[in-house]
This record gives structure tokens, sequence and C-alpha cells, in this order.
């Protein structure tokens, strides 16, 4: 019926919406792990699902976007004994309503860049730029230290789906470096929102308003 | 020996001093690695070391030239790292070290290497290994500026990655396969100009939050304000020039593709609202390590105008890159030997320091001189040069907004700095301290580099060849 | 005559459907639950019950189980239930489909007022609620059919435009299929908007309408609802299997065993999440909502 790889993108849209809806902690993060596993299968629906450049990025992907950043980010909320819910500044319908915005102009910006290679599925460019946008909202609107960083997340997720199609074209060092990066990236923001949580009893960055002018 | 002995020297440095539990040796390595990592770059310049194609290693005037600042101004840090540890008993232990030399390493990738993916996973790198030491104080303002560092430099770093597949694809809608090779973009350009246009835009705001032009530059005042004193004039007087100096490279493809006219409204743009945005806010700050973190957002800004006029104001712009690190560095560093004798950041706080330490006083001073651009200090040359660019550009009144803008800049910054150098010192409890050597040859030394920076000849030329890279000609 | 088949089928089979979906629960549950075939005995037997009708109640409540069934069998003769086309069609028939839905519902909800009951009326303004989210959501998702098959009357949405356009536009057939499986379950009152199995009168919203009727009223109440329950399915059916080039006995065969699985699928959803809460059921329509304008936005090329 519909391409494998276009599927895998509807999919990855609706992921966005359920985080930008989602009202608990633990739902958001699991939500990233979905869309990790996503991210993870989608290379081998483009291209050449066999060769090893492939198998390496989709393993990699799977790996850290699926299995350890999530559990990274669960381990913190344990430890920091968070609580559950998400305290947003934009409520969920708002937010949704601005995840639809975020998809709009993702599509009226794809339509107006130059087209791209035949074989890329043409949905690819819409998911990327709303999946970053989404995570801008989710990173803006939300008091959480914790939430944010699932916003910042997603809003990796968004790029590595634009790096996708250069697939192929990108030396095998730099995508794992890029992996490797946000592996420690998240592993540094746990440790800080552990720390944070010892030193101030709250993750609300909202009060983390000591420094201003 | 190749280019790569740069990188592996302080990587090397850090595995050592990561590993070791005596804080003497951990020192020990940290000075020698910074040493090596400086007398390599003597043989750099040289020409003796070779290009090296793990990494993509290429050594060309301007990144060499960001380089050897980076490496001065790290050596100063180090050196001053020796008093600050000595006194702060940290919570974490070890990392401080080890995270310095990997920041050494990877801004020597930054530097040299021609590939922007490698360029990107380097930078990002860098706020990686910074972050743990704005953390050093482990307290509840050190917590909530590192939180905002990583959160805003993140969410930067990820948007010059799209910016940087951009690039990619700007290349590659023309068939043939696209290049993140600098050189080669360099050297036969085919870029679809509305590719580039939006690559450009997301490279340009990624790196400008590392590099904290305005409106991306909130974390910079936390960030440089709460960090211990060394690692303030690591952020400011190399961090952020390693942010800028990724634009610069951009802005280098962008001029090999007969492009530049599209960048220049960014550039001076943003520059221009880094200044105004600096200079308001400057004169609010009561704390006196947050005004010098302004005025890193104001250098920045500065920097970005110069290079988005072009022509004799590139030279101007490196120039005021160079002198204007070294002197925050310096005042920076100084403003730890203040902080170490009245224990207070408040700017209200601090008077006297003429009376009660002399050195740190008119090194204060001097470091203030060399900010506003007094002759024979190098800032002198560069504001001159900046100006006769924006006039020769036809953009007159640019030239007169920097100008209003530092006159003010100028004299709010130099009341509260003279009023903590004069005065009558508070308080008896801090006698007439004996100002630690370690304290007070780092300033010093950078103080040093900064008048030989504006009278070398050497240098000039460097600089001369630097400029011309980003389409500048001379002064 | 054949033309008449799929709606006599249709008419047939709805109320196997709850029966379906709750026999699923309950196996799903570790129950062994009640026959497939009970709603049919239940209709039976209330057929030849006595009406018993309350005191303040007027010519309305005694019109309105007719006038629900009435709406319902109505609007199934404007869906294309063989596939291809509908019994009766015209450009925007759609609108009058959502018409004669919306009627019976309000006839029921006048009814569940005239009775003066408080239950009642709480009902019934529970009901209007997510009746009047539902109805913009099915006019979203009708719009964005529309749009990807190029039709205007239910039977090109689901029948002719829709076996081509699935290569063309899988995606945005997609998000509609799954914002008009949302809607399924809030116009045919299962969970997780509506629990069927509830006994308190505090959780109910359909069939806290359905207290005080009796005999023949309360069969055709019920018919009715598991008639609306089979429009929905078919029309689900229809999406996500086209009829293609099938036989008139295997488009039949088609929409029985898709109305089957679509009951079990309703079943299988309804025992795994908890009612909602009530201020979350407009969140949830919505999200249908949402899914059906992405759908619209995929379009744009």
């Amino acid at each position: 019926m519909i391409p494998l790889s276009e599927a895998v993108l509807v999919l990855v849209l609706l992921v966005n919406f359920a985080v930008l809806a989602a009202s608990r902690l633990t739902f958001t993060i699991r939500a990233t792990a979905i869309q990790g596993v996503l991210l993870g299968i989608l290379p081998l629906t483009i291209g050449d699902p066999w060769s090893g450049k492939s198998l390496l990025l989709s393993g990699g992907t799977l790996a850290l976007k699926a299995i350890v950043l999530p559990n990274v980010l669960l381990w913190a909320m344990r430890e920091a004994a968070v609580r559950r819910e998400v305290e947003p500044s934009l409520g969920p319908i708002a937010s949704v309503g601005a995840g639809v915005l975020s998809v709009g102009l993702a599509q009226a910006l794809s339509r107006n860049l130059p087209p791209l290679d035949a074989a890329l599925p043409r949905l690819l460019v819409t998911a990327s730029i709303a999946t970053v946008l989404s995570g801008f909202i989710v990173l803006m609107t939300r008091r959480k230290a914790m939430t944010q960083v699932v916003g910042y997340l997603m809003l990796e997720n968004g790029v590595y789906l634009f790096g996708l199609i250069l697939a192929g074209r990108v030396p095998l060092l730099v995508e794992l470096g890029v992996l490797l990066d946000l592996l420690v990236g998240v592993f540094i923001m746990g440790l800080v929102v552990f720390h944070m949580n010892r030193e101030l009893e709250s993750l609300d960055s909202a009060r983390l308003s000591e420094l201003r002018d | 020996m190749s280019l790569l002995a740069l990188v592996l020297v302080p990587l090397a440095g850090a595995l050592l001093a990561g590993l070791d539990p005596s804080r003497a040796r951990r020192l020990a390595w940290l000075g020698s690695a910074a040493t090596a990592h400086l007398l390599l770059l003597a043989l750099a310049w040289g020409g003796a070391l070779e290009r090296s194609e793990t990494l993509w290693l290429r050594f060309d005037p301007l990144g060499g030239l960001v380089l050897t600042l980076v490496s001065v101004v790290f050596l100063a840090v180090a050196a001053s790292s020796v008093f600050y540890l000595r006194r702060e008993v940290p919570r974490g232990g070890r990392a401080y070290e080890a995270c310095l030399l990997g920041f050494l390493a990877s801004a020597s990738v930054v530097c040299l290497t021609d590939h922007f993916g490698a360029l990107w996973v380097a930078m990002e790198t860098t706020t990686l290994a910074t972050a743990p030491l704005i953390y050093h104080p482990s307290d509840r303002r050190s917590i909530e500026a590192v939180w905002k560092y990583l959160l805003i430099c993140s969410v930067g770093i990820a948007l010059a990655l799209l910016g940087t597949f951009l690039l990619a694809l700007a290349q590659g809608t023309v068939p043939g396969s696209p290049d993140l090779l600098r050189s080669t973009i360099l050297a036969a350009p085919r870029l679809d100009p509305v590719w580039f246009k939006a690559a450009f835009v997301f490279l340009f705001v990624g790196y400008g939050t590392k590099a904290g032009l305005a409106p991306m530059h909130t974390w910079l005042p936390d960030a440089h304000g709460e960090a211990p004193s060394p690692i303030s004039a690591l952020l400011s007087g190399a961090l952020i020039n390693l942010a800028f100096l990724a634009i610069l490279r951009v802005v280098q493809v962008a001029n090999a593709a007969g492009q530049e006219r599209a960048l220049a409204p960014v550039l001076i743009g943003f520059g221009l609202g880094s200044v105004l945005v600096a200079t308001a806010l400057l004169l609010r700050q009561r704390d006196y390590k947050r005004m010098l973190a302004y005025s890193s957002v104001e250098q920045m800004g500065v920097v970005s105008i110069g290079c988005g006029l072009g022509m004799a104001a590139s030279y101007g712009a490196l120039l005021h890159l160079l002198g204007s690190s070294l002197g925050k560095a310096l005042l920076f560093l100084v403003a730890g030997n203040v902080l170490v004798a009245y224990r207070s950041k408040r700017i209200d706080d601090v008077s006297g320091l003429i009376e009660r330490v002399p050195a740190s006083g008119a090194l204060l001073l001097a470091g203030f001189f060399l900010l506003a651009g007094a002759p024979p200090f190098p800032l002198f040359w560069s504001e001159l040069a900046i100006l006769r660019g924006a006039f020769l550009g036809g953009q007159p009144w640019v030239a007169a907004a920097l100008v209003a803008l530092q006159a003010v800049a100028f004299v709010g910054v130099g009341v509260r700095i003279v009023s903590m150098v004069q005065g009558a010192a508070p308080g008896g409890e801090v006698p007439r301290g004996r100002e630690s050597l370690w304290l007070l040859l780092p300033p010093a030394g950078l103080l040093l580099v900064a008048l030989l920076v504006g009278l070398v000849p050497a240098v000039q030329s460097v600089l001369l060849a630097a400029a011309a890279t980003i389409g500048g000609t001379a002064p | 005559m054949t033309a008449l088949l799929p709606l006599a089928l249709l008419l047939l089979l709805a109320p196997l459907l709850p029966g379906v979906a709750a026999r699923t629960v309950a196996l799903a549950t570790g129950r062994r639950g009640a026959p497939v075939l009970q709603l049919y005995r239940d209709l039976r037997r209330l057929w030849g019950k006595d009406l018993v009708y309350g005191a303040v109640t007027t010519g309305v409540f005694r019109v309105a189980p007719v006038v629900w069934v009435f709406g319902a069998v109505a609007a199934a003769a404007f869906v294309p239930l063989d596939g291809r086309s509908a019994l009766a069609r015209f450009p925007g028939d759609f609108l009058l489909f959502a018409g004669l839905l919306a009627l019976g519902r309000f006839a029921l909800t006048l009814a569940a007022l005239d009775t003066g009951s408080s239950f009642e009326g709480m009902g019934a303004s529970r009901e209007l609620l997510i009746g009047g989210l539902a109805e913009p959501v099915l006019f979203l998702g009708f719009l964005t059919l529309s749009l990807a098959t190029g039709g205007s009357s239910l039977s090109e949405l689901f029948g002719t435009g829709v076996g081509d356009a699935w290569p063309r536009v899988g995606a945005t057939l997609v998000m509609v299929a799954l914002s008009l499986a949302m809607l399924l379950l809030a116009e045919a009152s299962r969970g997780p908007i509506d629990d069927p199995a509830t006994h308190l009168e505090l959780t109910m919203i359909h069939e806290v309408m359905a207290l005080d009727h009796s005999g023949p009223d309360l069969a055709l109440l019920l018919y009715g609802g598991a008639l609306r329950f089979a429009l929905f399915g078919a029309l689900l059916v229809q999406l996500v299997w086209p009829r293609g080039a099938m036989g008139d006995l295997a488009a039949a065969g088609r929409l029985a065993a898709g109305l089957v699985a679509v009951a079990a699928l309703v079943g299988a959803v309804e025992s795994s999440m908890a009612r909602l809460r009530m201020i979350r059921i407009p969140q949830y329509l919505v999200s249908a909502g949402v899914l059906a304008s992405l759908g619209a936005l995929l379009l744009l090329r």
C-alpha cells in the first residue's frame, strides 16, 4: 500500500504529537524511546538495507536512542525522585495545536526547497523540520528540566532525520561521532539533573531564576 | 610528525591526568601538555608538521591564528589553575585537569580540521568538556549556570548540525557526491543558493549561540560569571573564538561561491544587536564578573560586524578577536585575584585595590585600557580598521552606531573599574596581601603578549593572510 | 435487488458487533463472557415486553427511539457498503450523513431531558459535549478524504476513489483511518470514552439516556446504537480494505469480516484502557481532529 519508509515517518510524526499532548513524564521518555526505534528502522527502509553502513547506523541508533538514552533519563528520574507530572506552561490542546502548525510550516518549507533524490520518501524533509519544531515547542513550554532534555532529544531526532537524506555520503566516523556526542551530552545532562535535585529540592527550572539581570 | 600530534598530546595528557590520584602530578601533566602544545604550534608555524588524513587536519593562517590564541590563553589558565586548585577543594575531584586537556584537544581539531562534520563533533565536545568545569564550585548558582549553558549550547549546536547537513545538500543537488571537506568545496564551489542560504542561517544561529551573539547569548553571563575565574578566562578568551571560527569557515565557503552579499546583513545585523544588548545590560551590572561577561558579548558583536563589512574591516575584526580575547582572559584572571582578596563578586564591595593588592589593581587598569582601545594596545588599530572598512563600504551609519555604543560601554565599564581600583579599602579583615606569583604571572604574561601582538610584524602578516581568506584586504 | 444486499447485511449484522466486542473484552480479562449472539436474544425478549412511560413524559419521549433508528438507517443508505456506490448519492451527501446521525442524537437527548430526571439530564449534556466535538472532527476527516480522492460524495470518498488513492497518498489515508477509528469509539459509546458495562449512573454517558425507556423502545435504542457502531465500522472497513476487483459476494464477505474484525479490535482497545476522565475527552477528540488535519497537511505538495 504505502511504502514502509513513509509509514515509519508518519509514525514519527504521531509520536511528536504524543509527546506534545502527554501529561506524564515517564510517558514522554518512553515515547522518545519509541521514536528512537522508528529512527533505527528508517535507514533500513531507505536505499540498500543490507549494506554494512546501513546496518551499523541502524544498530547504533537503535542502541542509543531506543535503549541507552531513555534508560539514562529514567535512571536520573528515579535517583532524583522526580514528580511525575510534566508541568507545562502551555496546555496539551494548545501544544498539540502548535504541533499541527509546525507540521504545516514544515510542509510549506519542504515545498519551497529544491527537490531531493527520487529514492528518498517525500515526507522526509517535512518530518524532519516538524520534529525539530516540536522539540523546540517542548523545550520552551515545559518547566521541568527533565522534559527540556526530552525536547532536546526530539530536536536531535529531527536533525538526525535530516541527516538521513545524506545517508551514505557522510563519513562513518562523523556519524559515530554525532551519536557519541549525543550520548555523552545526555549523560552529562542526566548528571546535572541529579545534582540539581540535590541542590534545590526540585527540578522545576522556573525556579532556576536566581541568576538574572 | 603530523598535525595529529596537536590533538594527541593534550588527549594523552587528559588520560594521564584523569587516571592519576595525586593532585600535584595532575597539575604537572596539565602544565606540560599545555607547554608541549604551544611548542608544537611553533613547529607548525614553521611548516614542520604535515597534514593528517585522520580528522582531515590542515594548517592554514586562520586556523593557526585562532589555535595559537587558544593555546596561549590555555597556558595562562593552566598556570593560574595551580593557585585556584590549591584554594578550592572541589567535590568532584579529578575531572578538572582532564576536562581542561580534553577541551584543548577538541579545540585543536576545531581549528585545524578541514571537514565540517568533524568540526561539529569537536565543537560539541568542547561544550561537553567545559560543562563540568563550570560546575566546579558545586553550588546552587553554578548549577543554574551549567544547566543553561548545557541546554542552550546543545540546542544551538544541534541547529548547527542541521546547518551542516544543509551545507552538504547544497552541493549535492547538483550531480556528484556532496562533500563536507572545506578545501574541496573551496576549490570547486557549486552551491545551490537556496539550500546554501538555509544552511548559512542554521550554521550562523547554531554556532553563534556558542559564540555568544545576541539574542542567543543568554547563557553567557551566567556561565562566565559563575564559573571559577580561570575557567571564565578560558571561556571568554578561547571558547567563544572557536565558535566564531566555525562561522568564519562558512564565510570562506560563501566567498568562494560568490554568496558573500547575502551574508553581510546577517553578520552586521546580529553583530550590532549583540553590541547594543551587551552595552545596555552592561550598565546594569553590579557583579564585576558578569560585567566582564557582557563585555565578551560586545566583543563578539564587534568582530561579527567587522567580518560582515569585509575589506579592511576583516583585518580589523581578526585583530580585535585577538586583542580582546587576550584582554578578557587577563581581566578574568585578575578578577579571580580580586575575588580571592575580597571574597565578594559585587562591585560595591570592592574598592582600594591599588592599596591592598597593588599589582592586581594595576593589571586591572591595564586590562581595562587594553579593552578600551588605548594605544599602543592592538584594539586601537583594530577599531580604526573596522571603522575604515565601514566608511569604505559605504555604511557610515554602522560606524557611527559602533562608536556611540562603544563610548557608552567605555564610560560604564570605566566608572566601575576605577571605583574598584581607587578609593579606600573596606574593613580591615584582609591585610595587605602577599600576592602569589602564580596569581600574577599569567595575567601579566597575557598583557605582554597583547602588547606584542600589536607591534610584532610577523603577527601582522599572519593576520593579513588570515583576513585574505575571508575576503578582506589590507587596512 | 442485489444492490440491497449489502444494506441488508449491515442491518442484520449490527447487533452482532457489540457482542463480539464484549466477548473480546471478557476473553482478554480472563472470563468466558456472554455469547456473541446475546444482543439478538435481548432484542427479541425486549420486543415482546410492555411499554411503560413515565408520567411526566410527552410525545417526544415516545417518538425519539424511532427517530434514533431512522437516522441511523437513513444514513446507512448513503454509505457505499458494496465498496463502489451507495444506494443514494449526490455531491455533498456527507453533510446529510452527519446530519441524520445528529438528528438521531438530538431526538435521544430531547427524550432524556423530557424525563425530568437529573441523571438523564447529566447524560444528555455529556452526550451533546461529545457529539458537538465529534461532528467537526468527522467533517475534518471527510474534507481530508475529499482532498485526497477528489470526490465530494460518500460514495466517492469511501468507494471508488479509495483504491487508487492508497498508493498515491497512503500516509494521509492512514491518518484519516486513525481519526475515524477514534471517532468510532466516541460515536458508538464504547471505551475509553464510555464504558458500556458500567452500572454506576455517574459514570455513564450514553447508557444513562436509556434508563427510562422500556420494552420495544429500549430494543430500538439498543439496535440504533449497534447500527451506529456498524456504520462507522463500515466506513472504516471501506477505507482500509478497498473493494478493488472483487465480485459482489466477495465484497459482501469482506464487509462482514471487516466489521467483525473492527468489533474485535474495539474490544481489545476497551480491555486495555481505563475509561478516560471527562476532562480528557475533549482532548481525545481534538487529537482525532489533529490526525485528520495532519492528513490534510500531508497532502500539500
